[in-house]
């Protein structure tokens, strides 16, 4: 007799953790305000460990989606619960507990309800982490709803400056994005030859050009994916900052709280990048080969304008919020190189800016509590105080500029070779890769300007008498951050080889529906 | 086949328990002294609870399969599990708003309140079942009599007073207007049942049939506060006992929509290419100008109604697909809104007890105040609007996919267009909540039992039933398939 074996549902738990510990976390009486920081460390560090587990126990050999869990939930319809990982989603899904834990960390002295404060992030924290892994489309959409409005109350209750109206116009921003590629899925539900909403089963449909089939609108055929994929990709595209769309990016990064900006552009971004992979590229391949090449022209546009205006802000929040649109603009170039190494590169860029994007904002935060302004006129010379800090930002720096050595130049390189190797695809590709190259040398001189006017010259010392160094676990929260960059930037294949593993089957749907449309 | 009078009877058994329960109120209210007669609240519960068991034994039997669907009296009501389902959601309203009525402070509790109540209830169930033109009117006639004058119970109060009169001459104007329309179909056909008047219509020129349809839906606009049979709503719902209002909110428009769609699908199936583009012209202005009024509202219970307009539009979606999905969505989002939007109204009892005042800004510092209760008004706003992990998702999920499936995509993008047009205003009264300070921030919200045990049965409902969405949507599709 053999025992059966009982694997533990880790998905599930690294999902709902968060959500168990927010709930919790309201029961936990008011007055008791370390009890719940402490509380709320546990939780995010648990999760953090349990990420950690699934990222190095996936089995890189085999690939595919591994700890899958499957439950019915409305068999009916075609909607399960049904989540798994693979080598794209996995570490977004490390990194949306990196960034919940160092959150956690450099919240700790808030003294306005954390209680609510930690609740909201670990609910926040709990729907992206579900967008990661869910497989069915209701049940991605259901995390990603999950994921909008816990953003509303961490702005407006925690935020500063125009913190109501940058919080507001978020939440209508990414909603009404995502409401329109929902309504895309429908589409796609009822048009699919099998109802149901099981990504596995719709990718496999795709694969066979089941969604390029042609629909009647308003008397003229239309290929389905090519009228559908433009909409689902842009609703998401709106989360990932795309240009046109990024409206909401720079407000909503700066009005937010230290962690809810780290939150926004460390992985809230990277949720609407990601969905928009899966949903849009993955599930209508005809679609993406046939717009991405345009596509790919907002996101010069945006990396060239959104360096461009970083370098003459005169907030520091505001820079980095402007950079953050351009650094996920190569994501989208990484995608419209449709190989296997633009689509490793972008990936990888996804895990990198967002661990950047933490750091970055966790050390800005930083630098504000201590100020109490983000004017880089009235700041300077903060190295001496906070030296851990300064490394911090200056490391988090150096991958934004691409240096080598650091995560960042790993993954733009990729994304640069990968749409150079793509130039068969269009002819404008080579030119795509020369007029985004500036925005690197820009974003070098952003860094270097904002690291000069903020961490080094003369403290003002009759203006901020008392400027202290940063606290324990600030500096835990920077270290737990900082590692990656040096681990990815030395040994690229702990994140490349995973990434890679997972890229490969979307290029071949890819490169399938580019000979299928030659054809 | 000729029924035994007991299967006569077993058809309005939920009725006849709440007729005895009505009278026993009366008794019971002549001898119960003055001090106590908070109690019988409890009566009422007792009563609504038994006829609720009673309903939900038949409901097991029709989808156990032990018993078929009959028609009983003469073909004047029928048995079926849409009936079933929907005296479920009246009996569940009604209980639900006796526990938040017991302790409201403006209402003199007494047994005419309740009687009146129970006697509302009764003429939804009957909604519920009719299948023929007479039994439809009388029902309808039972609960808008019963409701005029719950609606202005508090003789003393204007206001109340106003919406009383207000709710009394709209809905006889509409009811008469809804008469004129019947009195035409049976001149056109002869036939006051469901089911013959649909043969009968076959051939009938298409005007004088739309003609009379157009009429009808007047009546049964004004019971689901579709635009432009809306403008009673915010008056009476601002006016009214604020658990009366929950009550009209949620019953009397489930009601509505009970009759609306029975008589369509059963009566009118050879005029559906003609109706399903009215009702989805209805449900695209209805749910537009219903949240766009709701917006500048700084009344939680004006807001509210408008709310509850736009709501009406999306659940008119479902009835404008025309499908067995689209139907079972519907009924599934009707379930849904009621639990979820007594919710709302137990808050604004609540708040009112407190702060005397109904203003949505008397809200703010409720999350320092009061966290639990603020919670639950924030599950109840963002079920509301359709936001996930709230089982409001769902609700909108299917209609709009019942939308979608009917080849009514305009009609689906206008819908999650609308969505986020409601989700704006729900978050403005999050945002009091959450976002904004009182003075009054240290003192404490008195929360009665019977309305704390609310708070939790509908929050708690509205959460689990995200999970168990299953086994509820199963009902409301087998209900669907009842027409």
């Amino acid at each position: 007799m053999t025992i059966p074996a009982v694997t533990l549902p880790l998905l599930s738990f690294i999902v709902f953790t968060p959500l168990v510990g927010a709930l919790i976390l309201l029961l936990i009486p008011r007055h008791q305000k370390e009890a719940a920081r402490v509380f709320a460390a546990t939780v995010s560090g648990f999760t953090l460990l349990l990420a950690l587990w699934a990222f190095l126990a996936y089995d890189r050999t085999a690939g595919g989606y591994q700890f899958v869990e499957r439950m019915s939930w409305l068999p009916q319809l075609g909607i399960h619960y049904y989540v798994g990982v693979d080598g794209v989603s996995l570490p977004l899904v490390l990194l949306s507990a990196l960034v919940l834990f160092t959150g956690v960390l450099v919240s700790w002295n808030i003294e306005d309800r954390p209680h609510e404060l930690f609740a909201f992030m670990l609910l926040l924290a709990s729907g992206i982490m579900g967008v990661f892994v869910a497989r069915n489309l209701v049940l991605l959409f259901f995390f990603y709803e999950i994921a909008i409005f816990p953003k509303y109350f961490l702005i407006a209750i925690w935020g500063s400056t125009r913190k109501e109206y940058a919080a507001m116009k978020l939440v209508l921003y990414t909603l009404v994005g995502s409401i329109i590629a929902l309504v895309g899925a429908l589409a796609l539900y009822f048009i699919s030859p099998i109802r149901t909403f099981d990504m596995d089963v719709l990718r496999e449909l795709a694969a066979r050009g089941a969604f390029a089939r042609t629909v009647e609108v308003f008397g003229q055929a239309v290929r389905f994916d090519h009228l559908w994929f433009l909409p689902v990709f842009l609703g998401f595209a709106v989360t990932a900052g795309l240009w046109p769309f990024h409206n909401w990016v720079p407000d909503g990064h700066s009005a937010a709280p230290t962690a809810g900006s780290m939150f926004l552009a460390g992985v809230v971004m990277k949720v609407g990048a990601y969905s928009a992979l899966r949903v849009g590229i993955e599930l209508m391949p005809g679609g993406a080969v046939y717009w991405l090449p345009v596509v790919v022209f907002l996101a010069v546009v945006a990396a060239l304008y959104s360096a461009a205006i970083s370098l003459v802000q005169e907030d520091l929040k505001y820079v980095i919020a402007f950079s953050s649109i351009g650094h996920m603009a190569f994501v989208t170039i990484g995608f419209a190189a449709m190989n296997v190494t633009g689509l490793t590169g972008a990936v990888l860029q996804m895990f990198s800016h967002g661990v950047m994007a933490a750091i970055l904002f966790a050390t800005v935060g930083m630098v504000y509590d201590r100020a109490h302004t983000r004017y880089l006129a009235h700041l300077g010379g903060f190295a001496r105080a906070m030296p851990m800090a300064t490394l911090g930002f200056i490391l988090g720096g150096l991958v934004a500029m691409g240096m080598p050595g650091f995560s960042g130049f790993v993954a733009e390189f990729q994304v640069f070779a990968g749409i150079w190797a793509a130039r068969d695809t269009a002819w404008w590709y080579p030119w795509v890769a020369i007029l985004a190259a500036p925005s690197i040398a820009l974003s070098a001189a952003y860094i270097l300007r904002a690291l000069q006017a903020t961490f080094f010259g003369e403290l003002n010392r009759e203006r901020y008498p008392h400027v202290g160094d940063v606290t324990a676990l600030d500096k835990v929260a920077i270290v737990t951050l900082a590692v990656w960059f040096v681990l990815i930037g030395v040994f690229p294949r702990v994140m490349t080889d995973l990434i890679q593993v997972g890229v490969e089957p979307i290029a071949a749907l890819l490169q399938g529906a580019m000979v299928a449309s030659i054809r | 086949m000729e029924l035994s009078w007991w299967a006569h009877l077993w058809s309005v058994l939920p009725e006849i328990v709440l007729v005895l329960a009505a009278a026993l109120m009366m008794a019971v209210d002549a001898w119960m002294p003055e001090g106590r007669k908070r109690e019988l609240g409890y009566w009422a519960i007792g009563g609504l609870a038994t006829a609720l068991v009673v309903t939900a034994v038949q409901a097991a039997q029709l989808t156990g399969g032990i018993a078929a669907p009959y028609e009983a009296f003469g073909g004047s009501v029928r048995a079926d599990l849409a009936a079933m389902l929907f005296r479920v959601i009246f009996l569940l309203a009604g209980i639900l708003t006796v526990a938040i009525s017991m302790d409201f402070r403006p209402l003199r509790q007494s047994g005419e309140y309740y009687t009146l109540l129970l006697i509302s209830v009764l003429g939804m169930g009957l909604m519920g079942a009719a299948v023929n033109l007479v039994t439809l009117y009388l029902a309808l006639e039972t609960v808008g009599i019963a409701l005029y004058l719950l609606a202005g119970y508090l003789r003393d109060t204007p206001r109340s007073a106003e919406a009383g009169l207000k709710y009394f001459l709209f809905g006889v104007f509409s009811s008469t207007i809804m008469l004129y329309g019947l009195a035409l179909i049976y001149g056109f056909t002869g036939e006051i049942a469901y089911n013959r008047i649909a043969q009968a219509l076959v051939g009938l020129p298409t005007p004088a049939v739309m003609a009379a349809l157009l009429l009808i839906l007047v009546g049964f606009g004004f019971k689901v506060s579709a635009v432009p049979f809306h403008f009673w709503t915010p008056d009476v719902y601002e006016g009214a006992p604020t658990p009366v209002t929950a009550f009209i909110s949620v019953a009397s428009k489930a009601a509505g929509f009970a009759v609306l769609i029975r008589a369509m699908i059963e009566a009118f199936p050879a005029a559906q290419g003609n109706w399903v583009a009215i009702m989805a012209a209805l449900a695209f202005v209805t749910m537009t100008v219903g949240n766009l009024l709701a917006i500048p509202q700084r009344n939680l219970k004006r807001l509210l109604a408008y709310s509850s307009i736009a709501q009406a539009g999306y659940i008119l979606i479902g009835v404008a697909a025309a499908s067995p999905l689209g139907v079972a969505a519907s009924i599934f989002y009707l379930g849904i809104y009621t639990l979820t939007n007594i919710a709302a109204f137990a808050v604004a009892v609540i708040m009112t007890n407190v702060t005397g005042s109904e203003e949505i800004r008397d809200l703010a510092g409720l999350s320092r105040r009061a966290p639990g209760l603020a919670l639950a008004m924030l599950a109840a706003l963002l079920s509301l609007g359709g936001i996930p992990p709230l089982v409001g998702f769902f609700a909108k999920l299917f209609v709009f996919a019942a939308a979608i499936e009917s080849g009514l995509l305009w009609l689906a993008i206008a819908g999650v267009l609308n969505a986020m047009i409601a989700f704006y205003y729900y978050i403005m009264v999050a945002r009091a909540m959450y976002v904004d300070r009182s003075p009054e921030e240290e003192k404490p919200v008195w929360i009665s039992r019977p309305a704390r045990f609310t708070l939790w049965f509908t929050v708690a409902g509205v959460l689990l039933l995200t999970v168990m969405v299953y086994p509820l949507y199963l009902l409301a599709q087998m209900a669907a398939q009842a027409f």
